[in-house]
């Protein structure tokens, strides 16, 4: 059984499709990468996922660790496994960063039947996870994201992950307007996160991450459809030849619209 | 007007009543400070909505009501009934029952000169003489008229020069249930010394139910270069009518901050006052009003800068569901001879519901022409985005709003300074907002998508 297991998925937004027919099916262990042009529907397959209400499905079903995943809840879906780091993080004036990870992390663990954790016992996991991601305790204090420059926005994603333990991480254009420095570090937090017992979903529109993070499948999103997989080196291609060629082709093997 | 004056009578039987038997009575001065506030109460009657400053509170409720002024201390609480509004740290508790001073309840040590007013009127009245009244304009508001009239007990707090009181004062104040509609005017006046630094809260509680009026007036003194925290909490049940006044005079660098806390009641009305009299004065104005089911919150500030160099801050959020009506009403004068006067406003609200509604009013009045006066308001709802950002981390939609409305809230909790006070009221802002969110269920389908927020702003 797969970890993720997406069949012949439609959304639509305000009235407009979105996705017209996603299939995909991510075991545990493994790294995809969707890639696509803007507006092919990558961050809303991203979202769907995570359950953002304001996506409806029309037809398909998602099946998570073999369960309904488009029965559940935003929050019943974080508690079954599933983390979406944002491709715009929300800012929280007045809750600080470490209450609302620790508040996070002791809903999934209630929900799951295990005591919630003090904050004796919270530290010092977190202060590795900090390290991991090169982040300073004391930003923890201030309130979730505020104030923060878009780099340290996008590690204190991959910090929630970290925290969190996702069995399925969605990287949602993490990549999108980070510097070097700020990539690296962010890909050195996910690589860490690779594991047998974990799956990514990483959907970015540049390929530049993926020299860091190398995934197992690359699939192309045109047009709410994947028009091609295929491994790391689609990628690359990719990068070489831009996204153009892709789109022609996909047009013409397109059923003719109504 | 006929409204509004339409129990007179019923207010002159409990006035004549009250004349017989009112401490203090045989002091010229005191009888004519009553009387002259009475007569100006029957000369005004109760405030319309015609009235400006009453535009978006209509009182007719309270005067259609014939409150009677409880019987000499019938009703008598247990300690135990009141140990669930005790402030842990609190350095003395002054205890009220329907406005007469409970003895028993209370716990003032020799540290604190603290009384009820009563006890001082009749003790030494030369310690209330030239203070009492003098602050407080009775042709300001009715209802400061009507409590002045019958001005007798409430607490008495004297810090003197240099001494600073490390805990709070708490004053409680609590109305009962009685065979007919119950009113208590609560008199307080809190005099500091120069030099002195102290936190009073004073904090309004009704048991049980059916309609109670506690119209409550302080008059607080602020000496030179004293540091006060003042905290008005008032948390009456839904029949409650609560009218507050708070003057506050400041002397020369007196730096004086102003925290209320509304949680609940079916009528309030807030009134702070502050005169920044002495130069270089500095005034904190903080507020935070929750209002749910049909409860209508009004708060009315009438800052005055009347020296140079003087500085305001007035932060006030509301958080309002069901059917609730907040009002701010923010009026900022500077006078002429206030010169450098740097005065700021800002109002923020959350509005949970579609009905909740609230009316947001600055007015600036300046005399004087080097200045800096800012104003600003918002009105809001919960964000979609941050309520997702939280349920997609785990924590359930009830918790998630819980969450963003304690954040909304502790922007006024982060302007008190640490302590027993302000651990006290954090509190009770906890648990009121943690059984707001519980009630309030998730949105209904159809409803509308969120809005942005609107926002307004003015530099004056």
């Amino acid at each position: 059984m797969s970890l993720l297991e997406i069949k012949n998925l439609h959304v639509t937004v305000a009235g407009q499709e979105i996705l017209k027919g996603i299939d995909l099916a991510i075991n545990s262990g493994e790294v995809h990468s969707i890639m696509g042009p803007n507006g092919s529907g990558k961050s809303t397959l991203a979202q769907v996922l995570a359950r953002r209400e304001t996506y409806q499905v029309t037809r398909g079903e998602v099946l998570f660790d073999g369960k309904d995943l488009l029965a559940m809840k935003p929050e019943e879906a974080a508690c079954e496994g599933i983390f979406m780091a944002f491709q715009y993080p929300v800012e929280i004036p007045g809750i600080s960063n470490t209450y609302f990870l620790r508040s996070a992390l002791n809903a999934i663990r209630k929900y799951h039947g295990q005591d919630e954790m003090d904050a004796m016992d919270f530290l010092p996991m977190f202060r590795e996870k900090l390290k991991l991601l090169d982040m300073e305790e004391k930003l923890m204090n201030r309130s979730v994201n505020e104030g923060f420059s878009g780099g340290e926005k996008k590690r204190n994603e991959i910090l929630q992950m970290a925290v969190l333990e996702p069995k399925l991480a969605i990287l949602d254009e993490t990549d999108s307007g980070l510097d070097i420095d700020a990539l690296r570090i962010v890909a050195k937090g996910v690589t860490a996160m690779r594991s047998p017992e974990r799956g990514m979903l990483v959907v970015t529109h540049y390929q530049r991450l993926l020299n860091y993070i190398v995934p197992d499948f690359v699939h192309v999103l045109v047009d709410g459809r994947i028009v091609r997989s295929g491994g790391a080196e689609l990628a690359l291609e990719l990068e070489e030849k831009g996204y153009g060629w892709i789109e022609n082709e996909a047009r013409q093997s397109a059923p003719a619209s109504v | 007007m006929t409204t509004a004056i339409e129990n007179l009578a019923s207010y002159l039987d409990s006035f004549t009543a009250f004349e017989k038997r009112a401490a203090g009575q045989d002091l010229p001065w005191l009888r004519k400070l009553r009387a002259d506030a009475f007569a100006r109460f029957c000369e005004t009657g109760f405030p319309t909505t015609r009235d400006e400053d009453w535009r978006f509170t209509n009182v007719a409720a309270i005067a259609r009501t014939r409150f009677q002024l409880p019987p000499m201390r019938t009703v008598r609480l247990a300690t135990p009934e009141i140990a669930p509004l005790r402030l842990p740290g609190a350095g003395a508790r002054l205890v009220f029952v329907n406005g007469q001073f409970a003895e028993e309840l209370s716990q003032i040590p020799a540290t604190v000169n603290a009384s009820s007013l009563k006890q001082k009127i009749a003790n030494s009245p030369e310690a209330v003489r030239g203070v009492l009244g003098h602050y407080l304009e009775i042709e300001r508001d009715p209802f400061t008229a009507l409590n002045t009239a019958f001005a007798e007990d409430g607490a008495y707090l004297h810090v003197r020069r240099g001494t600073v009181l490390e805990a709070p004062v708490h004053l409680i104040f609590i109305s009962t249930e009685s065979d007919q509609p119950a009113m208590s005017h609560p008199r307080n006046l809190l005099v500091f010394d120069d030099e002195s630094e102290a936190t009073i809260v004073e904090e309004y509680f009704s048991l049980g139910s059916g309609p109670v009026l506690s119209n409550g007036a302080t008059e607080l003194i602020a000496g030179e270069n004293t540091t006060v925290s003042h905290y008005m909490v008032e948390r009456e049940h839904g029949e409650a009518f609560n009218i507050s006044t708070l003057r506050i005079q400041q002397g020369r660098s007196a730096n004086v901050a102003s925290h209320s806390l509304l949680l609940g009641g079916g009528l309030v009305r807030n009134n702070v006052h502050p005169v920044l009299a002495g130069e270089g004065g500095e005034c904190l104005i903080n507020g935070l009003f929750v209002g749910h089911g049909r409860e209508h919150l009004d708060n009315y500030m009438y800052v005055e800068h009347a020296s140079p160099h003087s500085s305001s801050r007035q932060f006030y959020n509301g958080i309002l569901d069901g059917q609730a009506h907040g009002v701010f009403h923010g009026r900022i004068v500077v006078h002429k001879e206030a010169q450098k006067t740097d005065a700021k406003q800002t109002n923020r609200n959350l509005l949970l519901s579609d009905d909740a509604q609230i009316d947001t009013k600055p007015q600036l009045e300046i005399y004087a022409d080097d200045v800096k006066c800012t104003h600003g308001a918002t009105i809001g709802q919960i964000e979609e985005n941050a309520l997702f950002y939280l349920r997609s981390r785990g924590i359930d939609e009830a918790a998630a709003r819980r969450l963003l409305l304690l954040a909304f809230a502790s922007e006024c909790v982060q302007r008190m300074r640490a302590g027993a006070a302000r651990a006290h009221v954090e509190q009770l802002i906890h648990d009121y907002l943690l059984s707001l969110a519980q009630a309030h269920g998730p949105r209904s389908e159809g409803q509308e998508p969120v809005e942005g927020e609107r926002s307004l702003e003015e530099v004056g």
